[in-house]
């Protein structure tokens, strides 16, 4: 990284699976499908890669095939290294640790690996928010103020709902964090966190070593709120575009507002390109006869039929006649002839015969499951 | 096998294209874009990788530097290998002094170290300058079966188009009996692909005594061919009937990329069994917009497109903007088409930009003499200006 430190990144891709638990039922949070050819964990291992973090760690815990898949050696986002680089860190229990139940567990779990990092810092990140960000201007402020914990946030308008999945911080006027507030039953604009920290190795080596002797295992619970007095916490605020996914309605919005190019262009920076794994797919094709109007179309689609306002993943096929609205189509998925689907979420390989019609509404779009045939 | 490889294919890329013009002025024709995310090279690299052949000697001189960056250690083709994998192999200095590659069999004679370094029993040759899906292990097992020191493929083709070819004259075993550079008569309709087997112990010797004869042509359709005939080795052609497309020229460019549309013409990319691989670009999804007409195309990733696009192949990162019309045409990687700009029967290369209201080339349908109608060609890296005209036939390799 720039200030000639070396940073380790740490990333949780278990965490939150409960909030979108039909995406995650064969998979983790971070390997669910994302605008069109990207799993969540693509934005998090990129803004390292980008922000020239070369030593990533993956906590994972369960359902991590598709995980390790996707990942490989940690080639596409530059991280296959001779020294460093990408290492998965599936949960091993010995006698003295099971499963972990937090961060602090699964950190303490993993801390043989983290011993032999010779990394100055640590910073960890779960896969619930999508994000361009370039962690170096966050580690400099955390170095110059001091601080113990920084905890990146950003503002961002709640509703009761999505309140219920997010940690609300109190900052005051020097940037300090003094109060956190976990899923409160609050909403309007808020300090979020977006579950994203920088701490020094050494610090949290003791954070995790404290945290076995007295049990406890929850970072958020124990440290960010039970300790923000105590410990000098500060934010950093991200003013990037970011989305952070809370619900099966708002994985969906967060898909949706991509179609806007404003979005698209905050999110997909020239300078800071998002990584993916390679699928050697061919380009889209588009028949005599096809209707694409506002959608996001990725390599290997081949369009027959009408779509509009959607988003179809690397190798989605539609049908002659067919319609397709308002829609998330995943890798692989079909839809056939003379169909008219809208407002539908299709997990990968979903085969939809001839004929169908699936309506589902903005507010409650239909989730069709992994490997479906309708 | 950690000390043998059974065959070795060496890939001719150091061909100009000169009759692709502004699309070769500054990268060799293996590496100019093709079918709207690939470069022609990776129909042969990916052919090798898909025969199971992998290890490529990539040959380069003119213009080697967008090729040598394409190819970088071969991992888009999977040819990243601890022993094996692709190399690229420009021309190179000895204690004898240095030279340039003085034709194919020279290139040949000057990396036989290479080869042999792999100890192969047999070599493929291949060449950068033609879009086809080939197995050639199915060759390969022709060529033992019929315990042939050369196996040259052909492709039956018009008699009519006989005499663009070099031609092969074969008995009813497939041995090839005499062989025709362009012939004005053709005595056969077998035209070499300019795809050889060979056994690596003779052609070795053949290529050692070509260097040694200051007389002779430093070239296999000139020299090694028929030296081999001359001497009575067997030599047999192997007929390939699936697709296969020189694209020398900018018209067969054209229409090879056309092709690509055509779901009567069969080559098809979508063949999970027969995958192309390329060098992928790390681009978001592509958007088409609201007031976008797309029908009849292949648009690559990285696009964004709010005009008309009709029977037209869009390369990755390539804007189209709204009121823009781009029909019968090739867009390559990133170009801008701008406002209420037309583009028709037009080839537009890499990085360029066509300014809003410009006219790149027209339908053939206006001309009453077809010879004054051709493709309209804009090169790498070009700017055309508002309302400028590209005339059909025309090649632009400036700024206009």
């Amino acid at each position: 990284m720039s200030l000639n430190k070396k940073v380790l990144g740490i990333i949780f891709a278990n965490m939150h699976e409960n909030t979108v638990s039909e995406l995650t039922r064969e998979r983790t949070m971070g390997s669910v499908m994302f605008g069109g050819r990207y799993r969540l964990i693509d934005f998090t291992l990129s803004n390292m890669s980008n922000s020239g973090i070369d030593e990533v760690g993956v906590i994972t815990k369960s359902n991590y095939q598709s995980l390790l898949d996707h990942l490989g050696s940690g080639r596409e986002w530059d991280l296959a290294r001779k020294n460093s680089g990408l290492h998965l860190l599936p949960p091993f229990s010995n006698t003295s640790n099971g499963m972990y139940r937090g961060r602090l567990e699964a950190l303490y779990g993993i801390w043989d690996f983290m011993k032999v990092s010779d990394a100055d810092y640590v910073i960890m990140s779960d896969c619930d928010v999508v994000a361009t960000m370039d962690y170096n201007p966050a580690l400099e402020q955390h170095i110059a103020t001091g601080a113990d914990i920084t905890v990146i946030y950003a503002q961002e308008k709640l509703t009761l709902e999505s309140a219920a999945h997010s940690t609300v911080l109190g900052i005051d006027t020097e940037g300090r964090v003094n109060n956190v507030y976990i899923r409160p039953a609050i909403s309007g604009e808020c300090d979020i966190s977006l579950n994203q920290y920088i701490l020094s190795k050494e610090f949290l080596k003791n954070l995790v070593a404290d945290a076995k002797a007295k049990g406890v295992y929850s970072f958020e619970e124990s440290i960010l709120q039970g300790k923000c007095r105590e410990f000098k916490i500060m934010g950093y605020k991200h003013e990037g575009y970011f989305s952070k996914i809370t619900s099966i309605k708002s994985y969906y919005d967060a898909n949706m507002v991509l179609l806007n190019s404003d979005n698209r262009n905050r999110l997909f920076p020239e300078s800071a390109p998002v990584y993916t794994k390679i699928k050697d797919n061919p380009p889209a094709k588009f028949a005599i006869g096809a209707k694409v109007k506002n959608s996001l179309i990725a390599d290997g689609c081949i369009i027959e039929g009408t779509v509009e306002n959607s988003i179809l993943f690397r190798g989605a096929k539609v049908g002659k006649g067919s319609v397709v609205k308002d829609s998330i189509i995943m890798q692989d998925s079909v839809i056939g002839k003379n169909c008219h689907v809208s407002c539908i979420i299709t997990d990968k390989i979903v085969n939809i015969s001839d004929q169908k019609i699936l309506t589902g509404s903005a507010n409650y779009p239909i989730y069709i499951g992994k490997g479906a045939q309708i | 096998m950690y000390t043998k490889k059974e065959c070795v294919a060496m890939l001719l890329a150091g061909g100009q294209g000169s009759r692709l013009y502004a699309l070769t002025r500054d990268m060799a024709k293996p590496a100019v874009p093709f079918g709207g995310k690939y470069r022609i090279i990776d129909f042969p690299l990916s052919n090798c990788v898909n025969s199971g052949i992998d290890t490529v000697g990539v040959l380069t001189q003119y213009q080697p530097l967008v090729l040598n960056d394409y190819i970088g250690n071969g991992q888009p083709w999977d040819l990243d290998k601890q022993y094996g994998g692709a190399h690229c192999l420009p021309p190179y200095q000895t204690a004898l002094g240095a030279e340039w590659y003085k034709g194919t069999a020279n290139a040949i004679y000057q990396n036989i170290a290479f080869v042999d370094s792999y100890n192969p029993e047999y070599v493929v040759m291949l060449s950068g300058d033609h879009i086809y899906k080939m197995d050639y292990n199915a060759m390969l097992q022709f060529h033992k079966e019929k315990n042939a020191v050369a196996t040259i493929a052909v492709q039956d083709v018009a008699l009519e188009e006989a005499s663009r070819f070099g031609i092969m004259i074969t008995d009813e075993d497939s041995n090839i009996i005499d062989f025709e550079e362009k012939p004005k008569n053709p005595r056969s309709t077998f035209a070499s692909m300019g795809i050889y087997i060979f056994t690596w112990s003779k052609l070795r010797q053949y290529l050692i005594d070509n260097e040694n004869n200051p007389d002779e042509d430093k070239d296999f359709g000139k020299a090694i061919i028929p030296n081999m005939l001359a001497a009575g080795e067997k030599m047999v052609a192997y007929t390939f009937d699936g697709y296969w497309k020189d694209v020398g020229t900018l018209d067969s460019l054209w229409e090879a990329n056309m092709d690509l549309l055509n779901p009567n013409i069969p080559i098809d990319l979508y063949d999970p069994d027969w995958k192309m691989y390329s060098r992928n670009p790390v681009l978001p999804p592509q958007y088409i917009g609201n007031e976008a007409q797309v029908e009849d195309s292949m648009i690559a990733e990285g696009c964004c497109i709010d005009g008309k696009i009709d029977f037209s192949v869009i390369y990755e990162g390539v804007t189209v903007e709204e009121g823009a019309t781009v029909t019968d045409s090739i867009i390559m990687p990133g170009s801008v088409i701008k406002k209420g700009a037309v583009v028709e029967y037009a080839i537009v290369g890499e990085n360029s930009v066509v300014g809003s209201g410009a006219h790149i080339g027209a339908r053939p349908e206006g001309f009453d003499n077809r010879d004054d109608w051709g493709i309209a060609v804009v090169g790498h890296r070009i700017n055309i200006s508002d309302n400028a005209v590209v005339a059909p036939k025309q090649i632009i390799s400036e700024d206009m």
